[in-house]
């Protein structure tokens, strides 16, 4: 369908963005200043360490579980937002309460408020002398200083993504649909998991893969909040902070490869599984 | 939508065109300034980059020497103050930030601008006592009572006490603490290294945070209420009960060390400012009397023998301080203790 559209456009001469290779231009242009020619002297000085140099860099076992740390937690973290972030998006979109825009708008808050200042009053209130805190501390759960605080840091900074992903698919979404499958019969939650969830399974898969990849390299919020103990909360970004405090330029790029190259794959896998999911729905 | 995007992308082209006028006006507003900077009386503008505990110290001592210099030459000096982690504030000067002068927290980071071709070598005979101009040293803040009893460095590694200091990988405060544990613990062993590491592991085994610079763990322990004592700068510990004087107490160990705070001129940045002299005169009055009185009340030991004993009621002047030429100076000290893989790393393992 969408190809056909693009072509019946182009045969017309329609464009809305006149002049092709004047735009292609800007783009890559931009694309060049803003994304690859940084990404390009990563590579650069990374290339300055030999193989053996560069493995062993990356390697090491503090690294390493740097990396795991910031993995595992900010999976957690993402597959939260999705579900807390579907529920957040449906109240929105389906339902009409005072304060709905205000909601709206709270949202996008972590995308504006500085991320250092989100950690300092998540450590604040998360710490077992905070308001929130010392209510977990009672039973014996620490939160600041441990990776469940760490989670939290990205389930904040992580949610607007998988919000603003499901908003306008669930806005589309068309009612009828919900409307036939409880009337054919279909339980509620049946319903959910058969006729509505389907639909939003790749803008869920995006906003996923937004949120994950935001937790992963996150570190104004999370350095506040994690205690940043080696091998227990140290977040990889915070060691490649480490390695550039040490004036050790190389070894931090080598480490930011590692992560840029593990968030690519997963960037990857993510994209191919949507796509394969829309060829599949097509046939 | 169309219009509503058109609209924004108006916004956006504005924004840019603004944006680009105020840089232009900020370059040419800098051209002026060394333009005029080399004449006669004109006034003269210093960047001094320094590390996060100094703001208050230096925000009095500028105007001090503003006033002195103004006496002395008839010119105007406006002194621009930048604070932050030492280690960081070192590395944006070789990034280029154009400072005249750095006032960081140890040698090691003023080392690391001259290996970038900075600064010239010999800075450390450049002005008096290895250009330190005031030191200070490590000393434990906890909390008024002092109900755990934390009196001495061995008190740390107990099961009850949780400590919080920064790590010494970012932070110069952290250095200082950790070398001077480790001067206490090997006197109390004699020198036997593998049992000093044992002690620097259950040490920081202790360590509940470990914040990259020293603001960092004072807000853990201060404003997050963490741990029970605190590692801190001497000054810091100072500013803490001057904020707060019924909740804390300093505590001074058996054993603690004469941190150096260093001064140097940025050589080839002042030569390109033509601010060489000024930069000088700005360190050199450090030493001046008034200036290390100044420092005193900032609660920085001032290195003028005389002066400091003036402050003998504020200081405990009877700590074994221990200097980090015991450790054979920073180079070596950093490259046995703090370095990748060296005993830092190693108290972690495992």
């Amino acid at each position: 369908m969408e190809q056909q559209i693009v072509k019946v456009k182009n045969k017309r001469g329609v464009k809305v963005i006149p002049g092709f290779g004047f735009s292609m231009g800007v783009t890559l242009f931009l694309l060049s200043v803003i994304v690859l020619i940084p990404l390009a002297s990563i590579f650069l000085s990374t290339a300055r360490l030999d193989f053996r140099e560069f493995w062993e860099i990356v390697t090491s076992r503090q690294i390493v579980s740097g990396y795991i740390v910031s993995l595992s937690c900010s999976f957690i973290a993402a597959l939260v937002n999705v579900v807390f972030g579907l529920m957040l998006a449906w109240v929105i979109v389906r339902y009409e309460f005072p304060g709905r825009r205000l909601m709206d708008g709270l949202i996008e808050l972590p995308f504006a408020l500085p991320t250092a200042v989100a950690g300092i009053s998540l450590t604040y209130l998360y710490s077992d002398q905070g308001w929130i805190g010392s209510f977990f501390a009672k039973a014996g759960i620490k939160i600041a200083y441990t990776r469940i605080g760490i989670t939290i840091a990205m389930v904040f900074v992580g949610i607007p993504f998988v919000v603003r992903s499901l908003q306008p698919v669930l806005e589309k979404l068309d009612r009828q649909y919900e409307e036939a499958a409880l009337m054919l019969g279909a339980g509620r939650t049946y319903t959910f998991f058969r006729v509505i969830l389907p639909e939003l399974f790749p803008a869920l898969l995006a906003g996923f893969g937004l949120a994950f990849a935001r937790g992963i390299g996150e570190y104004g919020s999370v350095v506040f909040i994690a205690g940043n103990i080696p091998y227990k909360t140290q977040i990889a970004p915070l060691l490649i902070m480490t390695k550039l405090e040490q004036y050790k330029y190389a070894d931090a790029t080598a480490c930011a490869l590692v992560l840029l190259l593990i968030s690519f794959a997963l960037m990857l896998l993510i994209n191919s599984i949507q796509l394969h999911m829309q060829k599949f729905s097509k046939c | 939508m169309v219009l509503k995007t058109m609209k924004k992308i108006k916004e956006n082209v504005c924004l840019s065109l603004l944006s680009i006028s105020l840089l232009g006006g900020i370059l040419t507003g800098c051209g002026n300034s060394s333009e005029s900077a080399g004449k006669e009386n004109a006034a003269v503008e210093l960047l001094n980059v320094s590390y996060d505990p100094t703001r208050e110290l230096y925000v009095s001592y500028n105007e001090l020497f503003c006033k002195y210099w103004n006496e002395k030459t008839g010119q105007d000096v406006t002194v621009t103050q930048s604070h932050g982690g030492s280690g960081s504030q070192a590395r944006s000067v070789i990034e280029g930030n154009e400072a005249d002068v750095v006032t960081l927290a140890l040698a090691h980071d003023i080392t690391a601008i001259e290996e970038a071709g900075l600064i010239e070598g010999g800075w450390e005979d450049e002005f008096e006592k290895d250009s330190s101009p005031y030191t200070s040293t490590i000393v434990f803040l906890v909390r008024k009572g002092n109900e755990k009893n934390i009196l001495d460095w061995n008190d740390l590694i107990r099961d009850d006490v949780a400590v919080i200091t920064p790590n010494p990988k970012t932070s110069g405060a952290a250095c200082w603490s950790f070398l001077a544990a480790w001067a206490y613990q090997q006197e109390q062993d004699g020198q036997d290294e593998p049992a000093t590491q044992e002690f620097m592991k259950k040490l920081y085994q202790n360590v509940l945070v470990l914040d990259s610079g020293a603001r960092g763990s004072t807000n853990t322990f201060v404003e997050n209420k963490q741990g029970d004592v605190l590692l801190a700068w001497e000054n810091e510990a100072y500013l803490s009960m001057q904020e707060y004087p019924d909740e804390y107490e300093i505590v001074a160990p058996s054993i603690s060390i004469l941190a150096q705070p260093s001064v140097a001129i940025v050589d080839s940045n002042a030569k390109s400012h033509d601010t060489q002299e000024a930069a000088a005169a700005y360190l050199e009055y450090l030493y001046s009397d008034d200036a290390q009185r100044l420092a005193g009340q900032n609660f920085y030991r001032p290195s003028n023998e005389t002066i400091l004993k003036e402050f003998s009621d504020q200081f405990d002047l009877g700590m074994n301080l221990v200097t980090i030429e015991d450790f054979g100076g920073w180079n070596e000290a950093y490259k046995k203790f703090f370095d990748d893989g060296a005993i830092f790393d190693q108290i972690y393992e495992n």
